[in-house]
């Protein structure tokens, strides 16, 4: 078979239109996949929309907050890597105070996804924002899929995403993925965190008061040490400070531990631990 | 993999403790403030707004208007109407084709065929009069509503009314004592009660939750929709001159709906101030925008994902239960076969609750799977009353042509309007189908809980047809 790729330009191949043949939806084949790519976001923002588009599978989509409350997972392939996709349930915050929260939490977390998409609700950006920080303090592997901008424009509403981009120092793709309006887009910025090619530098949230922050400071700095490799001491620190049982636990049994050294079998025990849960 | 020394976690833990100390209680509030105020600023840089509202915002408009307190609730009632009154008379129609084709011409080409190669006469029986039969009727029954009420439930469902009806719901659901997302897994519920009892993971409370497990059972479900739309149509609709039919059998399935609803909330109410006493907790609710649907993929997806993933359950059901009804009317013990001796055994006890033998042995047979009580019901009628020129046999599945044929069989069985409205009530009220049940065990993972969950229904459920009956003699018995 002849691809397109083999006669066209280098710089056709990093256009996301001419990528955009590239995707294979394989529905429920999950086999070798190369990438684990979590959908998360708050409640009726299109993550289900979103997910049916990659993976061709046909997750019923309600216009209604809580309608996934476990996670749905599907295949897709791009490019010359196969991808795993898991569907979060929708939520506010990943501050886990009821199941569905938690189970998207302990996936971005002890799941350790090589990218997490959040999908923004583009009419409500500011509410939506919230998660994206909190994600993006946890992981920055994060691409932010700036959902439903057709609502938006019929909203009269503007939205810079460059300057969205820039300011949280991850991705930001503006799409509706209703019309099927950039896929390919996410599908490209996907493809280059998985890989390791662009490199998000998350906006870490500014802790106003100075007591806060110094509590903050000496304690990541205690975590890094213990555990060189973590990527979110700081989340940990936070976590650890607001009382979160579950982090502590997570510590305590040294699960923290495994995450920093997660290859791919480590990494199906973890996911083996918590569909168990 | 390199493993940390214990004693690294326990210092760590121990200095977030006393920091914890340091830093106040209000962390967590400080902590939401920082977020929310970053994401504000951030939101600003990047978000231009028009620079003065649209004088009108259809949104607003629609909301204020379906979720007013004096028009929501009506407005609630005609649209839940109006769905069952095209699903009523727009389901009459091929029903009744895709009873002529299943029953009339296809059954008798199969019987001929396997009288022509030879088929031993038990082998027959039990394949094309029990089985296949079964599965017939279960089709010509349930395919043409599911496919009409399906895409119009899921329309308004893409619409974003849904939400709409919880907000409405949400002020008696906390009256009640429970938790206003109940409003959300009970409409799950009416769509299938194992899912509905699954949704119930949005309520973070577990007092709430459970409350909303135990009661999801009175949100009607796929399989006993069909039950309800045929029973009305038979019966109800029968009441009235034939042009006004469709609408008042739907409005007597909307009566069951709401009566549904309001058993849930006085069952909550209950459940919250006696075994799951507690707080109601708060949340927000939010009110999604409206969406046009995308009609086209709507009826598709509703009627290939959602139609026929029910009726292949059903199907799947009505198969084993084809056979085990016509092995129980055909095995004879003593004179009578083994379904006659049931229903005899149990015939007292449904005259009690205004219902009768056969109806209480078909929801015992339709255990795992409402879908397939109506088809129990009718083929054990058939056996019970000897009924000639419906069927050709014992146990076997009868062809019925018309609604007709199939109300006077009912009245050959000894149906009257009390029987109608008492199965009506009891298939509301009665047991969560065994899918249902499993779950909640998954869900909950407690025996007792389960127990309650299952037996506690049908106890109702007799307690209810009961009263109804003596009321109903009673007044009868004074006119």
């Amino acid at each position: 078979m002849t691809t397109p790729t083999q006669t066209t330009s280098a710089a056709c191949e990093t256009c996301p239109v001419h990528n955009a043949a590239a995707l294979k939806k394989l529905g429920v084949d999950m086999t070798d996949f190369d990438f684990v790519v979590a959908l998360a976001g708050n409640p009726n923002t299109g993550k289900s929309t979103v997910f049916n588009a990659l993976t061709g599978l046909r997750q019923h989509v309600g216009n209604w907050p809580g309608k996934t409350v476990t996670r749905a997972e599907g295949g897709f392939s791009y490019g010359d890597n196969k991808y795993k996709l898991v569907d979060l349930p929708g939520t506010y915050s990943l501050l886990a105070t009821s199941l569905d929260e938690e189970v998207a939490r302990d996936f971005i977390l002890f799941g350790q996804p090589d990218v997490t998409i959040v999908v923004a609700d583009a009419t409500r950006l500011e509410r939506n924002l919230n998660l994206v920080l909190q994600v993006s303090e946890i992981t920055n592997r994060v691409v932010v899929a700036l959902n439903l901008m057709d609502e938006a424009r019929r909203h009269g509403l503007q939205i810079d995403e460059r300057r969205l981009a820039r300011d949280l120092g991850i991705p930001v793709v503006p799409m509706s993925a209703r019309q099927g309006e950039g896929i390919p887009e996410l599908l490209q910025a996907v493809s280059e965190v998985a890989k390791g090619e662009a490199v998000g530098k998350p906006y870490r949230v500014k802790y106003v008061s100075p007591e806060l922050k110094k509590a903050v400071e000496q304690l990541t700095a205690q975590i890094e040490s213990a555990f060189p490799d973590l990527p979110n001491a700081r989340w940990v620190a936070l976590r650890l400070l607001d009382g979160d049982e579950r982090i502590a636990e997570a510590m305590r049994k040294g699960e923290l531990g495994d995450l920093t050294h997660g290859s791919i079998e480590a990494r199906a025990a973890q996911l083996q631990v918590i569909g168990n849960q | 993999m390199t493993t940390y020394p214990l004693n690294n976690h326990e210092d760590i833990l121990n200095n977030a403790q006393s920091l914890r100390w340091e830093i106040g209680a209000d962390f967590h509030e400080k902590l939401m403030e920082s977020i929310y105020t970053d994401a504000s600023q951030i939101a600003d840089r990047a978000v231009t707004r028009p620079d003065k509202k649209p004088r009108f915002d259809l949104d607003r408009t629609i909301d204020k208007l379906v979720t007013s307190r004096v028009w929501g609730f009506p407005l609630m009632l005609i649209l839940l109407t109006i769905v069952f009154w095209l699903t009523i008379a727009g389901a009459n129609v091929p029903s009744g084709m895709l009873a002529t084709l299943l029953l009339d011409t296809v059954h008798p080409f199969l019987k001929g065929v396997s009288a022509s190669i030879g088929v031993p006469w038990w082998i027959d029986g039990l394949l094309l009069d029990g089985m296949y039969l079964a599965t017939a009727w279960v089709i010509s029954v349930m395919l043409p509503p599911m496919a009409i009420f399906f895409p119009l439930f899921t329309l308004l469902e893409d619409f974003g009314y849904l939400p709409r009806v919880a907000f409405n719901l949400d002020n008696m659901f906390r009256k009640a004592g429970a938790h206003g997302k109940q409003s959300l897994s009970m409409t799950m519920g009416f769509g299938c009660n194992a899912a509905g009892v699954v949704a119930t993971r949005i309520i973070d409370s577990p007092r709430e939750r459970l409350i909303a497990i135990l009661t999801n059972n009175f949100a009607l479900c796929n399989g006993r929709w069909p039950t309800q739309i045929l029973i009305a149509s038979l019966f109800v609709g029968a009441l009235v001159p034939a042009h006004l039919g469709g609408l008042v059998s739907a409005l007597a399935v909307v009566g069951i709906a709401v009566l549904g609803v309001m058993l849930t909330f006085v069952s909550s109410w209950a459940l919250s101030r006696t075994v799951l006493k507690g707080e109601v907790s708060t949340f927000s609710l939010e009110l999604p925008p409206y969406r046009p649907p995308r009609i086209w993929q709507t009826i598709y997806t509703s009627v290939i994902d959602r139609t026929l993933i029910v009726l292949w359950r059903a199907v799947t059901f009505a198969l084993p239960a084809g056979a085990v009804i016509w092995l129980a009317s055909n095995i004879v013990i003593g004179g009578n076969s083994i379904a006659g001796h049931l229903i005899n055994f149990m015939n007292p006890f449904g005259l009690i609750l205004g219902l009768n033998g056969v109806i209480l042995l078909a929801y015992i047979v339709a255990i795992p799977a409402n879908e397939i009580v109506i088809p129990t019901i009718l083929m054990l009628t058939v056996l019970v009353t000897g009924a000639t020129g419906v069927g050709s046999g014992a146990g076997v599945m009868f062809e019925l042509d018309s609604d007709a044929q199939t109300l006077s069989l009912l009245q050959t069985g000894g149906w009257t309007l009390l029987t109608a409205v008492n199965l009506m009530l009891f298939s509301l009220i009665h047991n969560p189908c065994s899918t249902t049940i499993y779950t909640i065990y998954k869900e909950t993972g407690s025996k007792k809980w389960t127990t309650i969950a299952a037996v506690s229904p049908v106890i109702l459920g007799f307690i209810v047809t009961f009263v109804v009956a003596q009321v109903w003699r009673f007044v009868e018995s004074l006119l």
